[in-house]
């Protein structure tokens, strides 16, 4: 898959990206919320909270729980996987989480992810 | 030697039965007997007290207290459906029958009998355990379809089949059984009535004032209460149609009403059944009752009775608790053990249709010299009573001697035990039912006193539990001794003394923060100040595992900013910031924003009101008062808050904070510089507080009032310091808070001149920022520490830890390195750089965020699914589910 392919959309430099920070972007023209985590990973997960019914995700707090890095909703604090938008606290819900890329110091977004 | 084996015969199978049973095979009495049950009943021993659940649970065996159908000990023998006849005391023999079994499908060909089997068998022992049948009053018309009485399974059975086609039903007699009767049918969706000839509800349990509080709680949840009537008829052909009153004392030919009802269900009290007993000549108590010794043993030396049938020293007692009691004491006497009845405790708490109510000790004052201290709240629907002996002429100290509770009956398990204990109260023993009280007054307990009165079990047998047996926690202790295993209400305290007791050998509670560090927020509070940390990522590695999470990351985030007050979005910080201090301001449902300026004292200028006005308009915010004599403005969307904020800065304001955890307002009346009852300067006072203590981030948020007088108009004592002004200065009182538990702010200390005023409430709020635990607000805390408001006034006023100078100087560092922190953001555009909607498209504004319009001002509109702009590539789910699964 390359650059070149028209599933992948530029976001912003990674440098944008503060480390355990969220930015929110329209990809697609969809909101995503996008987020470093400490060891340098970059994570992209829909930033609608599917319990608050509001496009918050990209503005929680980031962490760790039993070494999954996560993000807690800033509504009411469902925390969620950034590797698949799992939600860790109800396992019949999710947030849609795509893949992403970095090129040339540029953040790109790809297609949603398929969860197993 | 030859040792014979003994028969004990046991007559009925209730709840007491069952415990005899226990208690025999526990403490050895199978050893040398045999034991025959001989249960009525076409199932063991259920749970009586706990009748009403019957309708919630699944299926009668969920109220079984032996599940399993038989004892684990082979030389029980339960024997159901068996009906004892008659007693031949002389050959020492009763006679009972079986039923015919039913025709059954399987085994096919299965012989049928006659009549009923009628068997003899022999006893050396008789235990009669018949327990007690409802009182049906001779009232014309009782015995048409339709009326039943309340005790068994099958009567619930019964009820519930007749409600199927009923609309309303009526319960005749409104005591302690008539209102779980009337619970049950509420339960089945009948219109429900209670009738009771006394003029108030439980009038053996409750006094007229407690009786009309139930009153308004009952009627309440939709039951009709009739007091003070009696029942004249039942009315109908064969089915019943209704019931016909008329007031009690009056004589027959005076005006009735009638009830209109399909069910009529009799609770008006119980009978020993003794008929047994009467027909083999033992001698029965003159109100009814096989009469008993101490030990329980009637007339005849070979037969001893228990329960509810049985009136030792010829008082029949209708509680389970004394049946327990005298199944123990029978199993004592046979074990030649020195056991014996001496009366029982009448205590009882439960839950009447959702009521708390709690009768304990002397509930009617009838000691000589009680006296009776009463709290009562008619709004919020509680009363409360004690019963207290005359003052202790030696030190003038108070005993407890009994009590009624309703409507919040939590001060029953610390109580109860102040009666059995009889330890002095404590100077003021109207603390103990007060709600500002709450949590106030600590007792001791001595290891005597009896924690579970259903079990009798006392404070030192659970701590035998705890620390010869290895008990850890309320289910083992339960497993063990019995205590909450039966209507539950002592758990509490049964907790309390579990925790007491690990906490005083030092055994290691975990408070840990969560999984990142297993330290308490004043332990890191503490790590902090010793090593100077001023990073998260320096703290976690060095102290905690992982990176933290939205507990442990805003803690550590209001600890720095306690400590060092840099500003909450510097670099190093700013994602540990909760959602509000992430963008100082208040998130609110759709994911907009809202503003609150400070407004100190609620003090404005009308030139200030009116750009709060206009920069409302501007931007389309919603307006609303706040509880804290402010402003708050709603609806604005991340990316408009640095704009909102530029002009309410330029034009004076500053950051109200009511995003953080940290003072909030001190809110104020309008004092003596206009109010003709003012006495002090309320307003200027306020404004000093707030302006002192604005931006300290606190481990929850504080809140301050100043009243100009005793009047109290500030509502100061509902917060968490709370001024109000005396002829002579101030009194500061803390630890008040409004919100889910209320609680009245209490004195610290009184009549202060200004300045030690300010003294005492640094030291008090950093000592309070210093020690809490995270969320924990003043009232917790202060409640929490050993020694409760005590403790901080020794702190705070006598200076007793030499650490005043030390928080005083802290505060005034705060207050010296306070800056407002939405300036300082607008002079940062590193800091605005996140005040953005999207990071690759800047100018365009969430399509997720719309508003409708409602009374003239704007509100969010009802959610929907994620907005899809534009789609051009078609990206995860099929747009119009959103890519929502």
């Amino acid at each position: 898959m390359t650059r070149a392919d028209r599933t992948w959309e530029k976001v912003c430099p990674v440098d944008e990206l503060e480390t355990e920070r969220g930015v929110a972007a329209l990809v697609h023209g969809q909101a995503v919320a996008i987020f470093r985590t400490h060891d340098g990973q970059i994570y992209a997960v829909g930033n609608h909270d599917p319990f608050a019914k509001a496009s918050v995700l990209a503005r929680g707090i980031v962490g760790t729980r039993e070494g999954i890095p996560f993000v807690a909703s800033p509504m009411h604090k469902h925390a969620f996987d950034l590797r698949t938008g799992r939600c860790l606290d109800d396992e019949h819900t999710s947030v849609p989480a795509f893949d992403v890329l970095v090129e040339d110091g540029i953040v790109h977004v790809g297609a949603r992810r398929e969860v197993a | 030697m030859t040792h014979l084996r003994a028969t004990l015969v046991v007559v009925g199978h209730g709840m007491v039965a069952h415990r005899f049973v226990q208690a025999a095979i526990e403490r050895g009495l199978t050893e040398t007997h045999d034991i025959v049950v001989l249960g009525e009943e076409p199932r063991p021993a259920y749970d009586r007290v706990a009748l009403t659940s019957f309708f919630a649970a699944d299926s009668p065996d969920e109220l079984s207290l032996l599940p399993e159908g038989e004892y684990a000990d082979p030389r029980v023998r339960l024997v159901l459906d068996a009906a004892v006849t008659e007693i031949d005391r002389p050959g020492r023999a009763v006679t009972y029958v079986s039923p015919t079994p039913r025709p059954s499908l399987d085994p096919p060909h299965e012989p049928l009998t006659g009549p009923g089997e009628v068997h003899t068998l022999g006893y050396d022992v008789l235990v009669l355990a018949t327990g007690a049948a409802p009182f049906v009053p001779p009232v014309a018309g009782r015995d048409k379809d339709g009326c039943f009485v309340y005790r068994t399974i099958e009567d619930l059975e019964a009820i519930r089949t007749a409600s199927r086609d009923a609309t309303s039903g009526i319960v005749i007699g409104g005591g302690l059984l008539g209102l779980e009767a009337a619970n049950a049918l509420v339960q089945l969706g009948l219109d429900t009535h209670v009738v009771e000839m006394a003029p108030r509800l439980m009038p053996v349990q409750l006094d007229p004032a407690a009786g009309a509080t139930l009153v308004r709680h009952v009627e309440q949840l939709g039951v009709n209460v009739h007091a003070g009537v009696l029942t004249e008829a039942i009315t109908g052909n064969d089915f019943v149609t209704g019931l016909r009153l008329r007031p009690a004392g009056t004589e027959e030919g005076h005006e009735t009403e009638t009830i209109d009802a399909q069910v009529v269900v009799f609770s008006a009290g119980i009978r020993p059944r003794d008929a047994l007993a009467r027909e083999c000549g033992l001698d029965v108590a003159s109100r009814g009752g096989i009469l008993v010794d101490e030990q329980c043993r009637s007339s005849d030396e070979h037969v001893f009775a228990i329960g509810e049938c049985a009136a030792p020293g010829g008082t029949m007692y209708g509680l389970v608790a004394p049946g327990y009691a005298m199944a123990e004491v029978v199993v004592d006497t046979l074990l030649d053990g020195p056991g014996t009845f001496d009366g029982a405790d009448m205590s009882t708490k439960l839950k009447l249709l959702g009521v708390d109510v709690a009768t304990f000790g002397d509930a009617f004052a009838t000691t000589d010299g009680a006296l009776e201290l009463v709290f009562s709240d008619a709004v919020a629907g509680i009363y409360k009573k004690l019963v207290v002996s005359e003052p202790d002429p030696a030190n003038g100290s108070y005993r407890l001697l009994g009590g009624i509770l309703v409507g919040d009956a939590s001060a029953y398990g610390v109580l109860r035990p102040l009666v059995s204990s009889g330890i002095a109260l404590p100077a003021n023993p109207e603390e103990l039912i007060l709600p500002a009280g709450r949590g106030g007054v600590k007792l001791g307990m001595t290891d005597e006193a009896q924690v579970c009165s259903c079990n009798d079990v006392s404070k030192g047998d659970i701590l035998v539990a705890v620390r010869d047996e290895g008990c850890e926690d309320v289910k083992s202790v339960r497993a063990c001794t019995r205590a909450g295993s039966t209507c539950g209400s002592c758990v509490n305290v049964v907790k309390n003394i579990i925790e007491e007791h690990f906490a005083s050998v030092g055994k290691v509670v975990d408070k840990g923060l969560c999984e990142h560090f297993p330290l308490s927020r004043q332990e890191l509070f503490d790590i902090v100040a010793v090593h100077g940390y001023r990073r998260f990522d320096d703290i976690v590695e060095a102290h905690g595992t992982g990176r933290g999470c939205d507990v442990c990351k805003p803690a550590i985030a209001s600890i720095l900013a306690s400590q060092f007050n840099g500003h909450v979005l510097d670099r190093d910080n700013r994602q540990l910031q909760d959602t509000n201090d992430a963008y100082l301001a208040n998130i609110q449902r759709n994911g907009t924003y809202s503003v609150v300026p400070r407004i100190p004292g609620g003090e404005i200028t009308p030139d200030k009101l009116i750009v709060i006005g206009e920069v409302a308009r501007d931007f389309s915010l919603y307006t609303k008062i706040t509880g804290g004599q402010r402003i708050d403005l709603f609806g604005a969307r991340m990316e408009e808050l640095p704009a909102i904020w530029r002009r309410l800065v330029d034009a004076g304001f500053e950051s109200g904070h009511a995003y953080g955890k940290s003072l909030r307002t001190v809110k104020s009346c309008v004092g003596s510089t206009w109010c003709r009852f003012g006495v002090q300067d309320s307003v200027g006072l306020a404004i000093t507080l707030e302006q002192r203590y604005r931006g300290l981030r606190s481990p929850h948020k504080l809140k301050g009032g100043v009243s100009g007088c005793a009047r109290e108009c500030a509502e100061a004592r509902g917060k968490d310091f709370g001024v109000i002004a005396t002829e002579k200065g101030w009194n500061l009182y803390v630890g008040g808070n409004g919100g889910a538990v209320p609680a009245h702010a209490r004195l610290l200390a009184g009549d202060l001149d200004t300045e030690t005023l300010v003294s005492y409430l640094d030291r008090f709020l950093m000592y309070y920022v210093r020690t809490a635990d995270r969320l924990q607000r003043t009232v917790g805390w202060v409640d929490q520490l050993d020694g409760g408001l005590d403790r901080v006034r020794e702190v705070v006023v006598d200076d007793a830890l030499g650490l005043g100078a030390e928080l005083e100087a802290e505060m005034d560092r705060h207050v010296g390195s306070y800056f407002d922190e939405w300036k300082a953001t607008l002079e940062d555009p590193e800091k605005l750089g996140r005040f953005v909607s999207f990071v690759n498209a800047p100018d365009t504004p969430d399509p997720s965020i719309s508003f409708t319009e409602e009374r003239g001002q704007i509100r969010p509109a009802e959610p929907g699914v994620p907005v899809v702009l534009a789609t051009t590539i078609p990206v995860g789910a099929p747009a119009g589910t959103g890519g929502l699964r």
